[in-house]
């Protein structure tokens, strides 16, 4: 495979532990440019996944090449070439921020002096620079998020690896991060993250995977998923005290699901629907009109169910 | 060339850290000495010496001083390879952060013992300094004594951090420290020869690498080391040495490399 081929490719791969079958033979195939998301709940395999894709984890089975190497003789020429923001911050808190970029680059082999002005083009990237020479030890959760990002970047990497890059930061905090990932992506930089919210794969992602115990249950860009897994519109309808009898609603639209609080109503178009169940004598204490997002077609392909 | 360089580079991050605290150990690495010396050598070295029958035929801070120089690398050595490995994986998750870049576990692993020697390189410098100006430094030959606190230190560090790698709380370490590092620091001839103890208890004693290392440090500071047991003490510490490397390295891949 030549260095022009996929950044990723993977075929058949599989990562057990003991037992526990952690990714169950999954194909990827990510192309340079690309900004490409694993979606699933906990324990479905994505960070299993992005550890071997980052070359710290030995694949089980199944072929897995990485900017067309093989990580199980080239990994740390590989590490070399990637960026890491993994999910559990892993700064060192009693240094400054300034020494966490350093100290970090010269894992990388850089010197100090091409360091020099690197670190202050990457704190300014994230918006650091005046916090450059305090103690990280302090910072909020979104300071300590951003720092982490300028640190994999300090080796200019070609592909970037975030493993939940917003997970616990408030909506600014993530606005922020997604930011500067929106520009790295403008940059040409090839990104792969996972995450469990929606509006961020929606935001972010060119492609994406949803990954259920292990397996890629779904692949496409967000709108193509939408279309294949969910319909254009949701009405989402709640009932005062009792509920329409079952199949009371039926062929309001394309699938009805019934939740405790509300019923969805799956439709093309959801004004029309509206007006059916209005129609039918079943005046709802509230209706909702919305369009379908990602977060419908991850509920309907990895269920309700709550996973811990 | 790569392989040298790349344990460097781990190296460097504690090296940062502890320009941060180097200061507040060095006072702990010289009063430490200063308190022992004085309460044992000097308090209960008077009482031992009135009896005419110190060991080794010389006063007893002479005795005791290059004992406590082997002991505290062994401390030294122990504390540094066993809080800061299992903080590393699990606390700080500095490891992690070294094994996402270029660096290996064996990078990392070397990276992290260089600053356990440099800890225990200076530790044992300062207790020379403490223990010559109580004038108990009998040859030229003490100055020996630093490379051997290094070569105690690894004997306990790396099997240790073979040990920490492979746990998962740090209760695990107490005990290590109350039923191993204790009895050795109070039984392995640094207070009295170990031939003074029964057969059984004398006879641990030797398998203790600390043992050896006390010899090694109480022959050249007084000057009556003998080559070939020397020789002996050094091959039995360097095989603790490397068969913790072995095992360390090992404990290091099964853990962050899972």
């Amino acid at each position: 495979m030549s260095e022009n081929g996929p950044m990723i490719y993977a075929r058949g791969l599989v990562k057990r532990f003991g037992d526990l079958v952690a990714v169950d033979g999954i194909d990827l195939d990510v192309q340079r440019g690309e900004a490409f998301g694993f979606l699933g709940p906990n324990g479905a395999g994505k960070s299993s996944t992005m550890r071997m894709i980052g070359c710290v984890s030995p694949v089980t089975e199944g072929t897995l090449r990485i900017l067309g190497r093989d990580p199980a003789t080239d990994g740390p020429a590989i590490r070399g070439r990637l960026g890491v923001v993994p999910q559990q911050d892993t700064l060192d808190t009693e240094l400054t921020v300034r020494e966490n970029v350093l100290i970090y680059g010269r894992y990388f082999g850089l010197s100090r002096r091409e360091l020099r002005p690197k670190i202050e083009e990457l704190l300014d990237f994230v918006q650091l620079t005046e916090r450059a020479g305090d103690k990280v030890e302090p910072l909020s959760g979104g300071m300590k998020r951003r720092l982490t990002i300028a640190r994999s970047l300090v080796n200019d990497p070609e592909l970037l690896l975030l493993d939940e890059p917003t997970t616990g930061l408030d909506p600014q905090a993530r606005h922020a991060v997604w930011d500067r990932l929106f520009r790295l992506k403008q940059r040409g930089v090839t990104i792969v993250l996972t995450t469990h919210y929606m509006d961020e794969a929606e935001q972010l992602c060119d492609r994406l995977v949803v990954m259920d115990h292990g397996r890629i249950v779904a692949e496409g860009s967000p709108r193509q998923l939408i279309e294949q897994f969910s319909t254009r519109e949701v009405v989402e309808v709640r009932f005062e005290d009792v509920r329409p009898q079952n199949g009371a609603l039926a062929g309001a639209g394309d699938r009805v699901e019934e939740l405790p609080d509300r019923t969805l109503i799956y439709t093309a178009d959801g004004d029309a629907t509206a007006t059916v169940i209005a129609e039918r004598g079943l005046p709802p204490h509230s209706t909702l009109v919305r369009r379908s997002t990602l977060e419908d077609v991850f509920l309907h392909l990895t269920g309700r169910t709550l996973i811990d | 060339m790569e392989g040298f360089v790349q344990p460097l580079r781990a190296y460097e991050h504690w090296l940062a850290q502890y320009k941060r605290v180097w200061r507040g150990t060095l006072g702990t690495s010289l009063v430490n000495p200063l308190l022992y010396l004085a309460a044992l050598g000097v308090g209960l070295g008077t009482i031992v010496d009135r009896s005419q029958n110190a060991p080794a035929g010389v006063p007893y801070l002479d005795f005791i001083a290059p004992g406590l120089l082997a002991a505290a690398a062994m401390q030294t050595a122990a504390t540094e390879s066993s809080w800061p490995v299992l903080g590393a994986i699990k606390w700080t998750r500095t490891y992690y952060a070294m094994t996402a870049t270029p660096l290996t576990e064996r990078d990392v692993l070397i990276g992290h013992q260089l600053f356990v020697i440099t800890r225990v390189l200076t530790a044992s410098a300062a207790y020379l300094v403490v223990v010559a100006a109580f004038g108990a430094v009998n040859s030229w030959l003490g100055l020996l004594t630093i490379p051997v606190a290094v070569l105690i230190g690894t004997a306990f560090s790396m099997p240790l951090a073979a040990y920490a790698a492979t746990t998962e709380s740090d209760s695990s370490f107490p005990p290590i420290f109350r039923f191993v590092i204790v009895p050795m620091f109070l039984f392995s001839g640094t207070f009295f020869p170990v031939e003074q103890m029964p057969l059984a208890f004398e006879l641990a004693a030797y398998a203790t690498p600390i043992w050896h290392g006390v010899e090694l440090c109480r022959g050249l500071m007084l000057g009556t080391i003998d080559l070939l047991p020397a020789l002996g003490h050094v091959t039995y510490l360097f095989a603790w040495t490397t068969g913790g490397l072995v095992l360390a390295r090992r404990a290091y891949r099964r853990r962050l490399f899972k």
